[in-house]
C-alpha cells in the first residue's frame, strides 16, 4: 500500500485532568473517505485542531504523507496540501465569495504575497477561483459577500476554499451541521463527486450522510477510539451501539 | 480545479463583478489641489500654511490606517516614527547635510529598522496588550529624543536651514511647500490604495477579519502583518520629514503619547479603514483644532467632547457620512 495520506501515532491531549485525546492511531489511505464520529464531547473537533495544527498534542505524532508534521505551524500544514473546514463557518465575511476562494489560490501561487498588482482582477487567480466555484455551485454568487450567504452557501464556500489548495487531505468538520434538509442533499452529492481525488477526514453526526458517504469510519468515545473499520462492521460493533448508536434510538 | 464542466459554457455563465467607483477622493484632492488659488483671491495665508500641517499630519494618518483600519492592529506609539523622520530630517540639517537625497534614505531606512524591531516585538501580543506595548515603544523614543542633549534634548531642535534637492532650496516658498505636501500626500494615497488592493493586502483585509482561517489557508499572518508595520512606519516617516521643514523645529513632543492618540483619533474621526478617511479626519482635527484655539483658550473643552459626540453619532466617521450622503451601502 502506498505511504497513508494521514497516520496518528498514539495521539494525547489533555486540558487539565480531561483527557481530551487519549492515545488515538488513525490511518488514512490516500483518497480514502473516513468518517469520524462520537458523542458530544468525545474530543472530535479537538482532534481536527491538532490535525490541522491549530492545537499542540501533548505527545504522539501526526504523519501527513508519511512526512511528520506535528511540530509544523498550521500555515505550512496548508502549504503542504492540508485543508480544512470549520464546525462554525469559517470566511471572510466583508470579502466576495470569489475573494475567499482566491485567497486560497493565491496561497499557492508564485507570488502569494506581491505588494503592488491589482489582485482583484488578478486572472491567474481567479480563474481557478471561479473553477472551484463551479465544482461547489456557487457561481451566481461569486460577487456576494461571504457574510451574506445562506448557511448551506458558506459551507460549500469553505469547501471550494479547501478545494484551492492542491489539497492531499481535507479535514471536514460537521459540514452538515445547522444546514436544511435540501442544502444537506446538495453538499452530500458534492462530497461524493469529490470522493477519490483526495482523502477526505468528515467529523459528522449526520449518520444517513456517514454511511452514504464514508470508506471506512472511527468511531470515538472519551477522547479515545473504540473501533474502527469498514461502515457495515462498525455499525454491527456491539460496543459502538452500546456507547453511541444505541442513543439514537 | 473542477475540471469537468465545458469552459466557454461556464464563463457565459460568470457574473460580472460590480463596478466600484471612488468620487471622494478624488474630490478631496482636487479641491486641495485649489486651495492655493482661493488663497491667491485673499484667504489669508495663515489658511495654507494651516492646511499644509494638516496635509504633513494626514500622510501620518493615512499611514496609521494602513495598519489600524486595513489591518486591525491599534498602534498607540505612531508618533515615534513622525518624530524619527523629524530627528533624522533635523539632525542631519544640524550636521550640515541638508541633502534630501541624503535624508530620506537614512530616514526611511531608520524607520523601517525601528518598526521591524519593534513590530516583531509588538506583534507577539494582541489586543490591549499590543495597545500597551507600542505606547511603551512610543514612550522610548520620546525619552531618547529628551536625552540627546547634543541635539537640544528637552528643549528641542531650532533649525536654521531646510532641506535641498539637489542643493536647490525648495522649501522656502510657502505655496510650494504647499504642493510639496500635497503631491507626498497623493502618492502615498495611491501607494497605500495599491497595497490595499493587491495581493499582500487582500491577505492582510482578511486577516483583520479572520486570522485562523487566513492561517490554515497558508499565510503565516504575523509576516504580512510585519510587513504592514514597516511600509507603515516609513510613511510616517516621510510626514516627520515634511514637518521638521515646515516648522523648522524638532522637539521631543513630536512623538509623545498624546500625539498618537491624536492621531488615532483623526482616523476614527474620518472613518477607519478607508484609507481617504484619515486624510478627512486630519485636516478635519487639524482645522477644528485652529478654529476653535481662536476663539477661546479653553478650546480643548470644546473639543473633546465634539469628537465624543461626533464618533458615537456617525458610525464610520465622515467616509462614513459621505457612503450614507450617496446611498451607498459599505462592501
Amino acid at each position: 500500500m502506498a505511504e497513508p495520506a494521514l497516520a496518528l501515532k498514539g495521539l494525547a491531549k489533555s486540558f487539565g485532568a480531561l483527557k481530551v485525546t487519549n492515545g488515538v492511531d488513525l490511518t488514512i489511505a490516500p483518497g480514502e473517505l473516513h468518517a469520524l464520529i462520537g458523542p458530544n464531547g468525545a474530543g472530535k473537533t479537538t482532534l481536527v485542531h491538532q490535525i490541522s495544527g491549530t492545537l499542540k498534542p501533548d505527545s504522539g505524532a501526526i504523519l501527513f504523507g508519511g512526512q511528520d508534521i506535528t511540530r509544523l505551524p498550521p500555515q505550512a500544514r496548508a502549504r503542504a496540501g492540508l485543508a480544512r473546514t470549520f464546525q462554525i463557518t469559517s470566511t471572510i465575511a466583508s470579502l466576495s465569495a470569489l475573494e475567499n476562494v482566491a485567497l486560497g489560490v493565491q496561497a499557492h501561487s508564485a507570488r502569494p504575497l506581491s505588494l503592488f498588482r491589482d489582485a482583484a482582477g488578478d486572472e491567474a487567480l481567479n480563474a481557478p477561483a471561479w473553477e472551484a466555484l463551479e465544482a461547489v455551485g456557487l457561481t451566481e454568487r461569486a460577487h456576494a459577500p461571504a457574510g451574506s450567504l445562506s448557511h448551506g452557501e458558506k459551507r460549500a464556500l469553505e469547501i471550494a476554499m479547501a478545494l484551492t489548495l492542491q489539497p492531499k487531505l481535507i479535514l471536514l468538520d460537521e459540514p452538515l451541521a445547522g444546514v436544511g434538509h435540501e442544502e444537506g442533499e446538495r453538499l452530500i452529492a458534492l462530497l461524493n463527486s469529490l470522493k477519490g481525488r483526495f482523502a477526505m477526514l468528515l467529523v459528522e453526526h449526520d449518520m444517513s450522510a456517514v454511511f452514504a458517504l464514508a470508506d471506512r469510519v472511527t468511531v470515538l468515545v472519551y477522547g479515545g477510539v473504540i473501533a474502527s473499520g469498514e461502515p457495515a462492521a462498525v455499525r454491527a460493533d456491539p460496543a459502538v451501539r452500546q456507547a453511541y448508536l444505541g442513543e439514537e434510538g | 480545479m473542477a475540471g469537468t464542466s465545458s469552459n466557454s459554457a461556464a464563463t457565459a455563465a460568470r457574473p460580472q463583478a460590480p463596478t466600484v467607483r471612488r468620487l471622494a477622493p478624488l474630490v478631496i484632492f482636487a479641491l486641495l489641489a485649489l486651495l492655493p488659488l482661493a488663497s491667491a483671491l485673499g484667504l489669508p495665508g495663515h489658511w495654507l500654511t494651516l492646511v499644509t500641517r494638516a496635509m504633513i499630519f494626514a500622510i501620518a494618518a493615512l499611514s496609521l490606517d494602513l495598519i489600524l483600519g486595513i489591518g486591525g492592529l491599534v498602534s498607540f506609539g505612531h508618533a515615534a516614527f513622525i518624530g524619527i523622520g523629524a530627528y533624522g530630517t533635523g539632525i542631519l540639517i544640524t550636521e550640515g547635510r541638508t541633502e534630501l537625497l541624503v535624508a530620506l534614505p537614512v530616514i526611511l531606512l531608520v524607520c523601517a529598522v525601528f518598526a521591524a524591531i519593534t513590530g516583531y516585538v509588538s506583534l507577539r501580543t494582541r489586543g490591549v496588550a499590543f495597545i500597551m506595548i507600542t505606547l511603551a515603544f512610543g514612550q522610548m523614543a520620546f525619552y531618547f529624543a529628551q536625552a540627546l542633549s547634543a541635539y537640544g534634548g528637552d528643549d528641542g531642535l531650532t533649525l536654521y536651514e531646510k532641506s535641498t534637492f539637489f542643493g536647490r532650496e525648495i522649501f522656502g516658498n510657502r505655496t510650494g511647500f504647499y504642493y510639496v505636501a500635497l503631491g507626498t500626500l497623493a502618492f502615498c494615497y495611491w501607494l497605500a490604495r495599491r497595497i490595499v488592493s493587491s495581493r499582500f493586502g487582500r491577505v492582510l483585509r482578511a486577516a483583520r477579519e479572520n486570522a485562523v482561517r487566513v492561517t490554515v489557508t497558508g499565510y503565516d499572518v504575523n509576516h504580512v502583518r510585519l510587513g504592514a508595520y514597516i511600509i507603515s512606519g516609513m510613511m510616517a516617516g516621510l510626514s516627520g520629514f515634511l514637518l521638521a521643514n515646515q516648522t523648522d523645529f524638532v522637539s521631543p513632543a513630536y512623538m509623545s503619547w498624546s500625539r498618537s492618540g491624536e492621531l488615532i483619533f483623526m482616523v476614527v474621526l474620518g472613518g477607519v479603514g478607508s484609507l481617504y478617511g484619515a486624510i478627512l479626519g486630519a485636516l478635519a482635527f487639524l482645522i477644528t483644532e485652529d478654529v476653535l484655539s481662536s476663539l477661546t483658550q479653553n478650546w480643548k473643552v470644546i473639543f473633546g467632547p465634539l469628537i465624543v459626540l461626533f464618533v458615537l453619532f456617525t458610525h464610520g466617521g465622515i467616509a462614513g457620512i459621505a457612503n450614507k450622503l450617496r446611498g451607498r451601502r459599505d462592501g
